[in-house]
């Protein structure tokens, strides 16, 4: 099972084409989409989560690269905001990895980005919302 | 017990310079260097501090005359309603009021994003704040509609009035079901996934004076980065429950009615949080100054997280059932520690209260009155308290 958020372009002469339809009906892969948008040029950008089996994946993949779309990793980044991190320790117990961590005896709240595994879970963890989500596309 | 000084000498002292202060961190290591005696001698104030979600918490606005006058009857906030069922241009805009657009828990579980405690931060941050009211009209107050970006400095009084906080101690939240529950204790992992509990401990202002012999109506305080008061009692304070033999609460027990001007406030210090699947609450700073009037004060103010404890509830049964029964007991040193141990089983814990910011707001306290813009007020009414023989432990260590 293979599951990745991706960047998908599709140049103007393909946009018009149903590539969701596509790649679930043929490949059995489920495609969640998180933003997709046409500019005045008529190319199309997808934001959009896959998953699939790995063999049906990597097929889907070379689908859409013979009909033209360009597919670019997306790299998501968490940010903790220390200035809005009031230090209640709230994430602690729900991050998974202690990429968010308790110093003792201080009690004082830090993030380990190297130990981050961007599962989100603290997104609405933190009461104080200091915690953000960064889609960086490799474009 | 003698006295070893009034409120008006520490004041005369603060004004000369001469005030000796400490936080009641620094009180603990002073009391095991030094003996009790020797401390109670020397250190006039103590300070204390604590920074939580408090949700009984919310702001009076007068939102100024119009021209012509009107006689607001509904009245929202950023799309939050404000409560003006008072004068005409009087609210109430309290912390955890949702806008009526919030999808709430239908989405479960809801997030919460934003609320009254939000649109008194961002007042407090200086920032427009979009004022929507409607009236009946009157003869007096004929107008019936207005739609205006407000900020703080244009409301003529606003004042922070909180009906309950400074828990004085609080249970440690778990969850003994098989799915995940969402509370006002935050979220919590089933089969006992996690402890959460909610208190500043060893400097949290009403465990520091667990009788309330110096803290009463009137006490000038340290509240939300401004000053404030304390009003009355707060709501549900029950000082009739089981405590240890220094007099301090194994559970819920006091709670302080805060007043104090919203203008003077900063975000550092008061901050609108949200609950995930629960709802909207407000971080509040609260610091109060302890006078050490005489041995068994600064005995009080000595406490340490080893000897206040806190009782274990389910919150998945036990606690919205309202069938009571406490888990265990457990102390804040050991709450604090990380882990806990609940039926056998080890449990990783979590504050919600910022240790921390509790820390800070009992330093600047601390600085507020050496430099003499603090001084000690007298309480001028007692607040509901219990007969306690209070027995303390030779501490001449
Ligand atoms: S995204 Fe997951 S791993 Fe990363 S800090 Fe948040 S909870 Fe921890
Ligand atoms: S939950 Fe949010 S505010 Fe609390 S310590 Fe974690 S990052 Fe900071």
């Amino acid at each position: 099972m293979i599951k990745r958020k991706v960047v998908l372009h599709f140049p103007a002469t393909v946009v018009e084409q149903p590539f969701i339809y596509t790649l679930a009906k043929e490949y059995n892969v489920v495609a969640n989409i998180l933003k997709a948008n046409i500019n005045p040029r008529k190319e199309g950008r997808m934001v959009v989560e896959l998953s699939a089996e790995d063999q049906e994946f990597n097929a889907a993949m070379d689908f859409l690269h013979s009909r033209g779309v360009q597919v670019l990793p997306l790299e998501q980044q968490i940010i903790w905001v220390e200035d809005r991190c009031t230090q209640c320790g709230a994430c602690t117990v729900i991050c998974p990895t202690n990429a968010l961590w308790m110093k003792r005896p201080e009690m004082t709240v830090s993030f380990c980005s190297e130990k981050c595994i961007v599962c989100e879970r603290c997104l609405k963890a933190c009461p104080a919302r200091a915690v953000e989500a960064l889609y960086l596309s490799g474009e | 017990m003698s006295q070893l000084r009034t409120i008006q000498e520490i004041n005369e002292k603060i004004a000369k310079g001469q005030v000796v202060v400490a936080t009641a961190e620094e009180v603990i290591s002073l009391v095991e260097k030094q003996g009790v005696e020797k401390t109670a001698r020397q250190v006039d104030v103590v300070t204390t501090g604590t920074f939580g979600p408090m949700c009984s918490s919310g702001a009076f606005l007068n939102l100024g005359h119009t021209t012509p006058r009107m006689r607001m009857s509904k009245v929202s906030l950023n799309g939050v309603s404000a409560y003006a069922g008072i004068a005409a241009v009087d609210v109430y805009i309290g912390a955890t009021e949702i806008p009526e657009t919030d999808p709430a828990n239908s989405d479960f579980p809801g997030a919460f994003n934003y609320g009254g405690a939000h649109v008194i931060e961002d007042l407090v941050a200086g920032k427009q704040v979009f004022l929507q009211a409607t009236s009946y009209g009157t003869d007096c107050y004929p107008r019936q509609k207005l739609e205006k970006y407000i900020t703080l400095a244009d409301v003529n009084e606003a004042y922070l009035f909180n009906p309950r906080n400074c828990y004085q101690n609080y249970n440690v939240a778990v969850n003994l079901s098989d799915r995940t529950i969402y509370t006002y204790m935050g979220i919590l992992k089933p089969n006992l996934g996690n402890a959460n509990y909610c208190s500043a401990g060893q400097l949290s202002p009403l465990l520091n004076d667990p009788l309330y012999r110096t803290i009463g109506v009137g006490t000038k305080i340290f509240l939300g980065g401004g000053i404030g008061y304390v009003a009355w009692q707060g709501t549900q304070h029950n000082p009739n429950v089981a405590r240890t033999e220094n007099g301090v609460p194994r559970g819920g027990a006091g709670t302080l009615a805060l007043i104090g001007d919203l203008k003077q406030m900063t975000t550092k210090y008061l901050r609108g949080v949200s609950f995930l699947g629960y709802g909207v609450s407000m971080q509040v700073g609260v610091g109060i100054p302890i006078p050490i009037l005489d041995e068994q004060m600064l005995r009080h103010t000595a406490v340490t997280d080893a000897e206040i404890k806190a009782q274990i509830v389910d919150y998945s049964e036990a606690y919205p059932q309202g069938t009571g029964g406490s888990l265990g007991e457990v102390s804040y040193a050991e709450l604090k520690s990380g882990k806990i141990i609940v039926q056998g089983k080890e449990v990783p814990t979590a504050p919600l209260s910022s240790y921390p910011k509790a820390r800070e707001i009992a330093e600047l306290l601390k600085a507020w009155i050496l430099k003499g813009d603090f001084a000690l007020t007298e309480p001028v009414a007692p607040l509901p308290t219990v007969e306690f023989p209070v027995k303390f432990e030779d501490q001449a260590k």
